[in-house]
């Protein structure tokens, strides 16, 4: 087990967004949190983040109450790529992707101590997202998508065990989301990552948690989360299920009020 | 991303095999390393230089003649006259210049990077308003006989008022960057209109130019006191933001995202805001308002010599100085018999300056 909720509660101006959520996230492995918009899977991530204080419950990291541990030895464990970020400051890519190493460097950083391993883990982190040799560019003039693998390669550097992504695949065209779901299913890291796309998370989750209202309503390996009952109670949309090639699931949709259905 | 360069994070290991340890931006290194050091030769040379230009015309030999005799060293020292002109007069005001650039510069870089404001500026926390309302309240309302101390005093006070309101409303409620703007704007607004509201109440011509003097911003005041002061201000202040630099970079992409890098973003902010205001508290009493410094400095040396705040920083303190100084030494000497605030020249300098430099960024990038 490293992380862990015990009936982990938040809320915001009294609406309950998460709602007596208790999960286990299996080490080393490729959690999906799926659910519609509004089901509550940014809150949960940055719940399991630390980033936000639970009303009621616990999160657990090894079995410790994260809330309790120091902010920078969690951050030594734990890396978020959140769904949204950006800076007015015109860095570069190699700038932004090192700021993965500061919970790493020992205070005689300051004096460059550190600078050649850090640079060796930055350049290293930019390979693995495919971005060998951008370094030097400026982050402010990269398209969404290549932002969104600089903030990938900037978790990475932090070298975590646990590598929480909310949405990764967003503004990623087709190549380079399948490229990223593969690389985060084959680390030997644990994954928690928030994913749209239910056919994608079919093919590379390990494991999925289906969020409905705050609450977590079905978990398990994908063929026993992406059932016709459950996609359909969830999303209110009409499903079919067939397997894919490699014997996971694969859903098809279509509207609740539509009478034919494909597949 | 290919299986053979999988994160090996969950066992920490360096990869192995020989491989070129690449250096993230040799060139950006090169270059803060190089501005440093140029930095370190240029600020020394300029005081030296600085001090001899003027009415009476004095060589670099006997500023460092002066300097030796009063430190002890077995000197001819120069008549008692040239030696109050370098001791007494310039080389306190040479060196107030310098701490009060650098000390701006730093403060300037740090608000930026904590309020994500590339417009943050040393006066963003209310500091000068609060300052000038002081310092008005005691050259008008005559408390404490008007004295240069009294004023310095009521300056300072001014300034942590408006700074204690300011932390007052961001304490309110916890708030991101924006709310740390706003609050300055809204304080700023009431300190000004409390200033104006003195000087129409109670103002005559004389003191309301002295004030109009002192709230563009001038060193022709300087004293070994003042500088000792903006010394220890510059000096500590610089020393604090400069052990917080990893934190300063961690802001770069929010709050939230500090947080995740291991910083604790409300207590960094809070302790860096607090630190800053004071410095900057202490520099205002002893040279007024003076502008662009702090907004421009920070943004020319970052263009140059990178973004990381364990540069940027030290870079700024150095090259705000230089600025600062020369602009004091143009302002002192340019049209003479008369003296300019320097607060006029810096804008006069820093206005085509930033457009140059917004110029470059937008064709460079």
């Amino acid at each position: 087990m490293s992380l862990a909720t015990r009936d982990v509660a938040w809320s915001a101006d009294g609406v309950p967004i998460v709602d007596g959520v208790t999960i286990s996230v299996p080490k080393g492995r490729f959690t999906g949190l799926i659910g519609p918009n509004g089901s509550g899977k940014s809150t949960l991530l940055r719940l399991l983040a630390g980033l936000l204080r639970p009303r009621a419950g616990t999160v657990l990291l090894d079995g410790r109450r994260l809330g309790g541990l120091p902010r920078r030895e969690v951050a030594r464990r734990l890396a978020v790529v959140a769904q949204e970020s950006s800076t007015d400051i015109d860095m570069t890519v190699a700038d932004v992707v090192a700021l993965g190493r500061i919970p790493h460097r020992s205070p005689l950083a300051l004096m460059g101590r550190d600078d050649l391993r850090d640079a060796r883990e930055t350049e290293e982190a930019l390979e693995r997202c495919g971005l060998a040799g951008w370094g030097e560019r400026r982050w402010s003039t990269l398209s969404g998508g290549e932002r969104r693998r600089v903030g990938i390669a900037r978790a990475l550097a932090q070298r975590p065990a646990e590598l929480l992504l909310d949405e990764p695949t967003n503004h990623l065209d087709i190549h380079h989301q399948l490229d990223l779901l593969r690389m985060l299913a084959r680390a030997p890291v644990t994954v928690v990552a928030a994913l749209h796309d239910l056919n994608l998370a079919a093919r590379y989750c390990d494991h999925l948690l289906l969020l409905e209202a705050g609450r977590v309503v079905a978990s398990g390996p994908p063929a026993e989360v992406l059932t016709a009952r459950w996609i359909e109670r969830v999303y209110r949309v009409r499903v079919a299920v067939s397997a894919a090639p490699d014997g996971r699931p694969h859903l098809w949709y279509s509207p609740l009020d539509e009478t034919a259905s494909p597949g | 991303m290919t299986a053979d360069d999988l994160p090996r994070a969950a066992a920490g290991a360096v990869p192995a095999g020989p491989r070129a340890p690449a250096t993230a931006s040799p060139a950006v290194r090169r270059r803060s390393l190089t501005m440093l050091g140029a930095g370190l030769v240029l600020l020394p040379l300029s005081v030296a230089v600085a001090v001899t230009v003027g009415a009476a015309g004095l060589s670099v030999g006997e500023v460092f003649v002066t300097v030796a005799a009063h430190l002890g060293l077995p000197v001819d020292p120069l008549s008692p006259l040239r030696d109050a002109i370098v001791w007494e007069l310039r080389l306190p005001r040479v060196l107030l210049a310098a701490l009060v650039g650098g000390g701006l510069a730093v403060c300037g870089a740090v608000l930026q990077a904590l309020t994500r404001n590339p417009l943050a500026d040393p006066y963003l926390l209310g500091i000068s308003s609060g300052a000038s309302t002081g310092a008005v309240a005691v050259l008008i309302l005559g408390l404490g006989s008007g004295a240069a101390a009294a004023l310095t005093a009521g300056a300072f006070a001014g300034s942590i008022a408006a700074f204690c309101c300011v932390l007052a409303l961001i304490g309110a409620a916890p708030g991101g960057s924006l709310r740390v703007v706003l609050a300055g704007v809204a304080v700023s607004q009431l300190f000004s209109a409390l200033t104006s509201l003195v000087v129409i109440w109670a103002g005559d011509a004389q003191s309301t130019r002295g004030v109009t003097f002192w709230l563009l911003g001038s060193l022709a005041s300087a004293s070994w006191s003042a500088a000792a002061l903006c010394a220890a201000a510059t000096g500590a202040g610089l020393a604090l933001c400069w052990a917080a630099s990893p934190a300063l970079d961690a802001f770069a992409f929010g709050r939230e995202a500090a947080a995740s890098l291991g910083v604790a973003p409300g207590r960094t902010q809070l302790v860096l805001l607090v630190t800053t205001a004071l410095a900057t508290a202490v520099l205002v009493a002893a040279s007024g308002a003076i502008g662009f410094v702090g907004l421009v400095v920070p943004h020319a040396v970052r263009f140059l010599a990178g973004t990381r705040h364990r540069v940027l920083l030290p870079a700024a303190a150095l090259y705000g100085a230089i600025f600062l100084l020369w602009a004091d030494t143009a302002a002192r000497t340019l049209f003479s018999p008369r003296e300019v605030p320097v607060g006029v020249l810096t804008a006069l300098i820093g206005v085509p300056a930033f457009a140059v430099l917004m110029r470059g960024r937008s064709t460079g990038s």
